[in-house]
């Protein structure tokens, strides 16, 4: 059992209502014909019921939505998602980490500078002094990640550098049993990034976890410049969370895993202690998202605190209504924690991670 | 104190607890005997990086003192109560055997003659280094230079340690590694599964006895992290079957220690007297449980086969299942089922071949694979084939199995395949001059000496000394 801040029953009532406030004001605007989107008009239409006069909260999201197909995102054409106060405005295509195939698409015009500008707020200053240089090391392309951290860095006064890693590529290498060809890979990443930190002032990196381990063998982080470190995009479990913040920032960098992916944006995390037992948990930005734990047989049953369940997430912005989404990751449902005063979602893992062994690639 | 015992990593010497640790359980009752830590491959990696102090920490000692403290070490291995982890427990020797055979599966009579032969090995280790040198004088070792035999020598270190990972089968094949202490090399070992007692007992034996914790690597870890010490030592040795150690095969720097393919031959002059050495060879197939490399898998003979087969059925085809501490325990139980249910299905499979027999069936009771009190047994299985080229003719399987085949002695060393040890038993001239120029064997047996009769001076595996140092030539002004 994680220890917790308190959080009083007024902040998450309060917070519960904000919820549902928000809730009707997006939907209102996702299925009215002035400002809603074709798809979710035409939708409405076929399920028979109106959901801008029968939404009033978000358990009635639950209750009355099922949950959102992945293939609509593969399937239709991306001006179906243009709600009609966007017309005419040019939109980017931002498209799901390491899928083969066809990926999911989203598209989007600000969501992701909203997002980013209300985590920037949330990350110090020691660790990411303003006027300073970022690098990116991970998925660029056609992924909202890009943009983002570029935004991030922008906000923050400074400007970023990026490296490049596809992870379709890895995972391609990984499934071929290509072990060698993705070592040298994953070696070219880091060697262009050590040139990077080699010539350039940078202070604050976002990177995934192999990746951040990698290049800490290659370089001394803290030598480098480097104060503080933003993390996402695989797994890390507790000890490789206790791992990565004693040996490999030795304590003494900043580190702050988030948790997020192309169709919700990101999910801080509270800082990640000892007391804890490095345990990660994620908060999701809501109102603008919603992240549940259910029960993977009865999706429409939360489980309980500290329990493992599969995630489900809900997007409600103006540019995006994605109600309940099963994610193909798994975690334990945690209490509210200071400052969120809603549930949180901790030790994030492929779906089924136990039972199976995932390719999650070398990134 | 907990109840349980937790063993932790030990990270150049001190302990480490993780958060990711797995429970040991016995093989028979399921009861958990201790909780071990687990890393993954980017600890070893950085714990490597700093390896240089554990070789500078035995550097301090000569040889000869690193020599008196193996032979302290041995006496507090086989008599001594040691630490077992970081929570207070202690094990003493009775301890040692009775959770080793818990996990192992190896009867305690079994688990005592392998810690017999650790003892012996830390005892002896003057005799086992002068075998391994060939008479070298240590103190050349120590300075780095000398002179003897009339030339001046020099030696240099291949490896910043040596890499280990191990098995959980045989305790004894820790006795491998031993020799790497006082020749002044850390040992970075990633215990067997289920097999962390020996290595961790005989750290704990050395450093009781003064050796610097720091010469010491113990990382339980996965797949991931065997691949960093496999390839970030400098010098290792690897042990499993050929699936695992094939991609190792052409690195100098990685020993494979696989199946031994070990055999009896008997030659033409010998063969009318083949009832003398029926008990010889059922204790080649059948001690240590069968699980050596150095067990006899296959018994070649130019006639007689069929007798021999059956003579040898006879002997071991009634052994059955015992309690773990009858004295008179022949069989190992599987730590893990699964394991005993592939050998019986793969023996099964290739009886379906034509050309060979289970001749132990006509003496067993039951089948070959039996339930015990709980554990998983698998009977002795004598194969009497009718050509080497039959798919059980040269096969090695965890337990007393071996096949019987009948070859002309010219065509003997021209079929037997690359065999670790062979036994033969002949006095012909010829035929040994044969064998002793073949280069399809490790170990050469030249009469009536079973297969597991090993030597601590002579190297059967490959030499240690000569894996951790390299010869240079040297002038020195004087």
């Amino acid at each position: 059992m994680m220890s917790t801040e308190t959080v009083s029953n007024e902040a998450i009532q309060q917070a519960k209502e904000q919820l549902d406030a928000h809730v009707r004001e997006i939907v209102q605007w996702h299925f009215s014909p002035e400002t809603g989107s074709p798809f979710w008009l035409d939708w409405a239409e076929k399920a028979g019921w109106n959901p801008a006069q029968e939404i009033e909260s978000f358990d009635d999201i639950i209750a009355r939505f099922p949950h959102f197909q992945d293939e609509w995102l593969r399937d239709l054409q991306p001006d179906v998602w243009v709600p009609q106060a966007f017309k005419g405005q040019p939109f980017n295509v931002f498209e799901t980490g390491g899928t083969t195939g066809m990926p999911k698409q989203r598209i989007g015009w600000t969501d992701y500078k909203v997002d980013y500008s209300e985590f920037s707020e949330k990350i110090s200053d020691d660790h990411f002094p303003r006027n300073h240089y970022w690098l990116m090391m991970g998925p660029t392309g056609p992924r909202r990640l890009r943009l983002a951290i570029e935004h991030l860095a922008n906000v923050r006064g400074c400007s970023c550098y990026f490296i490049d890693l596809d992870p379709r590529f890895v995972k391609k290498l990984i499934a071929d049993k290509k072990f060698d060809v993705a070592r040298s890979y994953m070696d070219h990443v880091i060697d262009q990034a050590v040139t990077i930190l080699k010539h350039r002032k940078v202070s604050g990196v976002f990177t995934t976890p192999k990746l951040l381990e990698a290049l800490s063998e290659k370089i001394d982080l803290w030598e480098a410049g480097i104060r503080g470190v933003f993390c996402g995009g695989t797994t890390m479990d507790p000890q490789y969370t206790r791992f990565l913040l004693e040996e490999v920032l030795e304590n003494r960098i900043g580190f702050y895993p988030t948790y997020g992916n192309t169709l919700m944006g990101l999910a801080a995390s509270v800082p990640v202690t000892r007391e804890d037992n490095f345990s990660i948990t994620y908060y999701a930005p809501q109102p603008r998202a919603v992240l549940r734990v259910v029960d993977a047989e009865k999706t429409d049953e939360v489980k309980e605190y500290d329990e493992w369940g599969r995630v489900e997430l809900t997007t409600l912005t103006k540019e995006f209504f994605m109600p309940r989404f099963l994610e193909r990751d798994e975690a334990l449902r945690r209490e509210p924690r200071a400052p969120y005063a809603w549930d949180g979602v901790a030790q994030v893992r492929p779906f089924g991670a136990m039972e199976k062994k995932i390719v999650e690639g070398v990134y | 104190m907990s109840s349980i015992p937790h063993i932790p990593c030990l990270r150049k010497g001190a302990p480490y607890e993780s958060l990711d640790q797995i429970e040991i359980k016995g093989y028979s009752d399921g009861q958990t005997l201790a909780s071990v830590s687990t890393v993954n491959g980017g600890i070893i990696r950085r714990d490597l990086r700093r390896i240089d102090q554990g070789k500078a920490a035995l550097r301090k000692f000569t040889v000869d003192q690193l020599i008196d403290i193996s032979a302290k070490a041995g006496e507090v291995f086989l008599n001594g109560s040691l630490p077992l982890g970081d929570k207070g427990h202690t094990q003493s020797p009775e301890d040692y055997i009775s959770t080793l055979s818990a996990t192992s599966g190896l009867p305690h009579v079994m688990v005592k003659r392998n810690m017999d032969k650790i003892h012996h090995a830390l005892t002896h280790m003057r005799t086992v280094l002068t075998g391994l040198t060939r008479g070298l004088d240590f103190s050349i070792l120590d300075k780095g230079y000398g002179a003897q035999f009339g030339t001046r020598i020099s030696y240099y270190s291949t490896a910043k340690a040596l890499g280990l990972v191990m098995p959980s089968n045989s305790p004894a094949v820790n006795s491998l590694w031993l020799p790497a202490i006082p020749l002044k090399t850390p040992v970075i070992i990633k215990p067997g599964r289920e097999e962390p007692w020996t290595p961790y007992r005989l750290i704990q034996s050395f450093i009781a006895a003064g050796c610097p914790a720091e010469a010491f690597g113990f990382y339980p870890t996965d797949h991931e992290g065997a691949g960093v010490i496999l390839e970030s030592c400098g010098r290792a040795l690897i042990f499993g079957d050929q699936n695992t150690t094939a991609q190792y095969a052409n690195n100098p720097g990685i020993q494979i220690h696989g199946p031994g393919f070990s055999k009896i031959l008997v030659g033409d002059d010998q063969i009318e007297h083949w009832p003398d050495f029926i008990d010889l060879m059922a204790a080649s197939i059948s001690e240590n449980g069968g699980r050596s490399c150095i067990n006899a898998s296959a018994v070649v003979v130019p006639k007689y086969g069929k007798e021999i087969a059956d003579a040898l059925a006879k002997k071991l085809g009634p052994y059955k299942p015992t309690r773990p501490d009858d004295q008179g325990a022949r069989l190992s139980g599987f730590a893990n089922p699964k394991m005993a249910e592939y050998i019986d299905g793969a023996i099964a499979q290739d009886l379906k071949e034509p050309g060979a027999e289970d001749v132990t069936a006509h003496y067993r009771e039951g089948s070959r694979k039996l339930e015990f009190e709980g554990g998983t047994y698998l009977c002795p299985t004598i194969v009497h084939c009718d050509s080497i080229a039959h798919p059980l003719a040269n096969r090695e399987f965890l337990c007393p199995y071996a096949s019987v085949v009948e070859v002309p002695q010219a065509e003997m060393l021209e079929k037997i395949g690359p065999s670790l040890v062979v036994s033969a038993i002949t006095k012909d001239p010829e035929f040994t001059e044969m064998l002793l120029d073949s280069d399809l064997i490790e170990r050469l047996n030249l009469g009536a000496i079973p297969t597991m009769k090993i030597s601590w001076d002579q190297p059967h595996e490959g030499n240690m000394f000569e894996f951790l140092y390299k010869r240079r030539s040297i002038e020195r002004e004087e």
